[in-house]
């Protein structure tokens, strides 16, 4: 990263550390959510956006991490921070078992495959033989973690300055991995499948590790997620939660990092917006947005942005996304097909 | 006035330019043959007259410019094209290939009786009027390929590389009823081949294609004694 | 045995509604090789249409009549303006085309008709047929209602000229054209044909499960588990496999599983026939050459 990007970068995180201190409790809530859905968003993209794997049911693995980490807290005493690795590891687990009999399913049936998982999670959430643990259709109740040390800080403000660090470490370790060797393999594959075959690439376990990570990222911001919210209940869980992800990765900017960010800042705050206008009016809004942002803007906000800096004669240094070949291509059918 | 009329006709697949500038005309009732090597451009000549790949160059057909129309609307004025693999319509029944080489046609009557014409020529397809296309051998393939064109009373009859991987007694037999059509209905055929020897032999005049460009042409039987011709493509 | 005859019939009930869907679906897949996900809410758009109707005095049959025609139209429109700019597009960018206007007709429909539950009329009468106690006069109509749209179907593409013109453009756009026929428009016709099966699907469906705008969510799932286990090109297996989807799902939930998850069995059907056999019992295997 050149020193103007550090300093920009720099200057980006000051005002986003200060922010909590600006605004109320309840704005500081609304950003940490935002952070919680970039994060899973990145989740979502690693899979779907590097390595053109369509998940649809990514609401699932949300939805999964939120109940390991109600259940640990409520059931286990678990504290707080402990939770997420738990969620983490578990949504690999089961990412990366879902994504195993995935391997052999393409494009739509990929696509059908996670969309009826999605579909089918809230009644699997409800089944009452797990309602010990899970709590049924009421769900479960927990609380928000206290600032530690006796910090000055409410808990919304504390919770957002942890939320902050997870995501920059999660943030992090993506970006490191996925500007490698890594990264190039995962949309070798998505572009072009046979020839990575041909190049040695061995694609099965990197199509199954990918769904794992991916899972594991989303899992942990839906623990991160349960925890602001302080309640998952798991009608809130249903398919429209993964279509709400697939509307943040879409408009914020397929294969992109800095496009999680822009997708979860439109999905936490159009629907704030719209609702004023009718209930209904965010999923018509983010209906729409779907439909135009592939004829118009197929690389999402990320895309044009880039476009707007080209323009402007200033190199594209990316803090964190690829160059312009690991976006996929949404307006040509690639050969791979 | 030809029936046909192709001046500067190149075309491009994606970024790759196949053609460079064919010119090349077809007098009406006649059987012209296009010859050259493979990856010649012929193919890609019969494509674009129907519109099937990008192009740019003026095509004239019984006097009005086709270039740049759909292939559904050059079918519609009576250019049937039969191209190369046959495109037949394996998963339906032969009479149902037949049926939908008439699609474009009105006079339902004359169908019927066309269809009688086509078992005439080729009463192998009649035997097998009910069984699926694509369990045809391939010679049949090829009769009902050229049978589901003809369906339409075409002006012109676009045939692409007919003789591909058939023997040469079916090779002959297909080859002769075309002599016939042509003699009787007053088709048009422009062919497209790589056997060089019996397309000269069917023809009335020849073009010889090479990368995209016509470099000969003439009569059929001038064609046949070009030195160059001889040696390159009819091997003595 | 009383009560397995019940579930039985009642499945095979359901089980024709999820093969109409499913048979939309083969439908719109047999021609571009795209899972419609909108289907549900395309039908669910349309029975709310026929619900205005209904309530605004016109008769059923009028409505149903009105409701299958607006419906065809409906689809076409759908076709032509917004999925036509994608046909040759990837497949994530048609996946989100779809998802997009699942939404947004699920949303426009909540916003003009409330999320409140609606009761849907029957024409069928309700006293069941013969005083039997195994399946309701609505269950049956909607059975023979299903068989004769599938029957009208077969005939149309079987016997008719732009049946055959449909079947050729799906199996071979290239030579459609070179035979003149619209390929274009033959997809437009899927779509409005698949759109006009929809929505009788969600007219019989409506009194069984009431009106809602999320009412046909879970019988898009069914569906296309149906459509797997048929074969997703095979119109007839897409009707075997709704029926047999339909009963499976009543006598498991009843039995075996409870009817808690029979969402869950959609979800096992799916993946397992994805993972063993993906072409179902009738489709046509794929291969694919490197």
């Amino acid at each position: 990263m050149s020193k103007r990007n550090l300093i920009l970068f720099a200057l980006l995180l000051l005002i986003v550390c200060a922010l909590p201190f600006l605004v109320s409790n309840y704005r500081t809530f609304q950003f940490t959510l935002v952070l919680v859905y970039a994060i899973a968003l990145l989740g979502l993209n690693l899979l779907t956006g590097y390595n053109g794997q369509i998940s649809l049911g990514h609401g699932a693995f949300y939805a999964i991490g939120a109940y390991t980490a109600a259940i640990l807290m409520d059931k286990f005493g678990f504290p707080y921070w402990a939770t997420l690795p738990v969620a983490g590891l578990v949504c690999l687990v089961v990412g990366f078992l879902f994504g195993l009999p995935a391997l052999r399913l393409d494009g739509i049936y990929l696509a059908l495959a996670t969309f009826a998982l999605g579909v089918s999670m809230p009644q699997l959430l409800k089944y009452h033989h797990l309602e010990k643990w899970t709590g049924g259709v009421q769900g479960i109740v927990i609380t928000k973690p206290d600032a530690p040390f006796g910090l000055p800080l409410s808990p919304d403000q504390w919770l957002y300055f942890f939320t902050l660090v997870v995501m920059l470490v999660m943030f992090l370790f993506a970006w490191n991995l996925l500007r490698g060797r890594i990264g190039r393999a995962l949309v070798a594959i998505r572009d072009h499948h046979v020839a990575a075959q041909a190049m040695g690439v061995n694609t099965a376990i990197y199509k199954s590790l990918t769904f794992g990570v991916s899972a594991l990222y989303t899992g942990v911001a839906g623990a991160l997620g349960a925890i602001a919210i302080q309640f998952v209940a798991p009608d809130s869980f249903n398919i429209f939660l993964s279509i709400t992800f697939l509307v943040g990765i879409v408009i914020g900017g397929l294969a992109s990092i800095p496009g999680a960010i822009y997708g979860a800042i439109f999905i936490q705050f159009i629907p704030n917006i719209a609702d004023e206008l009718s209930k209904a009016a965010p999923w018509a809004i983010f209906g729409i947005f779907l439909i135009g942002f592939v004829y118009a803007m197929p690389f999402g906000i990320n895309g044009a942005i880039r476009m707007l800096l080209m323009r402007f004669g200033r190199k594209a240094q990316h803090a964190g996304s690829g160059s312009a070949v690991t976006e996929p291509s949404l307006k040509s059918k690639e050969a791979s097909q | 006035m030809a029936l046909l009329d192709v001046k500067g006709l190149r075309a491009a697949y994606g970024t790759t330019r196949v053609l460079h500038g064919i010119d090349f005309s077809l007098e009406e009732g006649s059987i012209t043959a296009l010859l050259g090597a493979n990856g010649a451009g012929k193919t890609t000549t019969l494509r674009a007259l129907c519109g099937m790949v990008d192009t740019q160059g003026e095509v004239t057909f019984a006097g009005s410019r086709i270039d740049g129309k759909a292939t559904e609307d050059v079918v519609r004025l009576g250019i049937a094209h039969v191209p190369d693999g046959r495109g037949t319509f394996v998963n339906l029944s032969t009479e149902e290939n037949l049926r939908l080489g008439a699609y474009v046609r009105k006079d339902r009557k004359a169908v019927e009786e066309d269809f009688e014409r086509i078992y005439g020529y080729f009463p192998r397809l009649k035997e097998r009027r009910h069984q699926q296309a694509g369990t045809l051998s391939g010679g049949e393939q090829q009769m009902l390929a050229v049978s589901r064109a003809l369906m339409l009373r075409p002006r012109l009859l676009l045939l692409d590389e007919p003789s591909f991987g058939l023997a040469p007694l079916i090779v002959r037999e297909i080859f002769g009823i075309m002599r016939t059509i042509n003699r009787t209905e007053k088709t048009s055929i422009l062919l497209v081949e790589q056997n060089a020897a019996m397309a000269l032999d069917l023809a009335d005049r020849a073009y010889v294609v090479e990368t995209g460009r016509v470099v000969l042409s003439g009569s059929a039987d001038e064609i046949k004694q070009d030195e160059a011709v001889r040696r390159s493509y009819l091997g003595y | 045995m009383d009560a397995l005859l019940q579930q039985v019939f009642a499945g095979l009930a359901t089980g024709g509604i999820y093969a109409s869907v499913a048979l939309a679906l083969v439908m719109i897949y047999q021609a571009t090789h795209h899972l419609n996900f909108a289907q549900g809410e395309m039908a669910m758009f349309s029975t709310y249409l026929a619900w205005t109707m209904i309530n605004a005095g016109f008769g059923y049959w009028t409505a149903f009549l009105l409701t299958v025609g607006l419906s065809f139209v409906l689809g076409v429109v759908i076709e032509r303006v917004i999925i036509r700019p994608v046909e040759n597009a990837p497949v994530l960018s048609v996946v989100v085309v779809f998802i997009g206007l699942l939404v947004i007709l699920n949303s426009v429909t909540g916003w003009i008709y409330t999320y409140t539950i609606k009761t849907f009329p029957s024409p069928f009468p309700t006293a069941p047929l013969f005083g039997n106690k195994f399946v309701s006069s609505h269950q049956i109509g909607a059975i023979g209602i299903t068989l004769v749209v599938l029957l009208l179907l077969f005939a149309f593409f079987r016997f008719t000229p732009l049946g055959l013109a449909m079947r050729a453009a799906a199996q071979n756009p290239v030579s459609a054209k070179l035979v003149g026929i619209r390929v274009g428009w033959m997809l437009a016709l899927g779509w409005g044909l698949a759109a006009a099966i929809g929505s009788i699907a969600g007219m019989m469906v409506a009194p069984i499960v009431f009106l809602d705008p999320n009412m046909m969510a879970g019988i898009l799932l069914y569906a296309f588990a149906a459509a797997l286990v048929g074969g997703v090109d095979s119109p007839g297996g897409a009707v075997f496999g709704g029926f047999l989807v339909g009963v499976l799902e009543n006598v498991l939930g009843a039995f075996v599983i409870g009817n808690e998850l029979k969402l869950a069995v959609a979800l096992v059907l799916i993946i397992g026939v994805l993972v063993v056999k993906p072409s179902g019992f009738f489709g046509k295997v794929n291969v694919s050459r490197v």
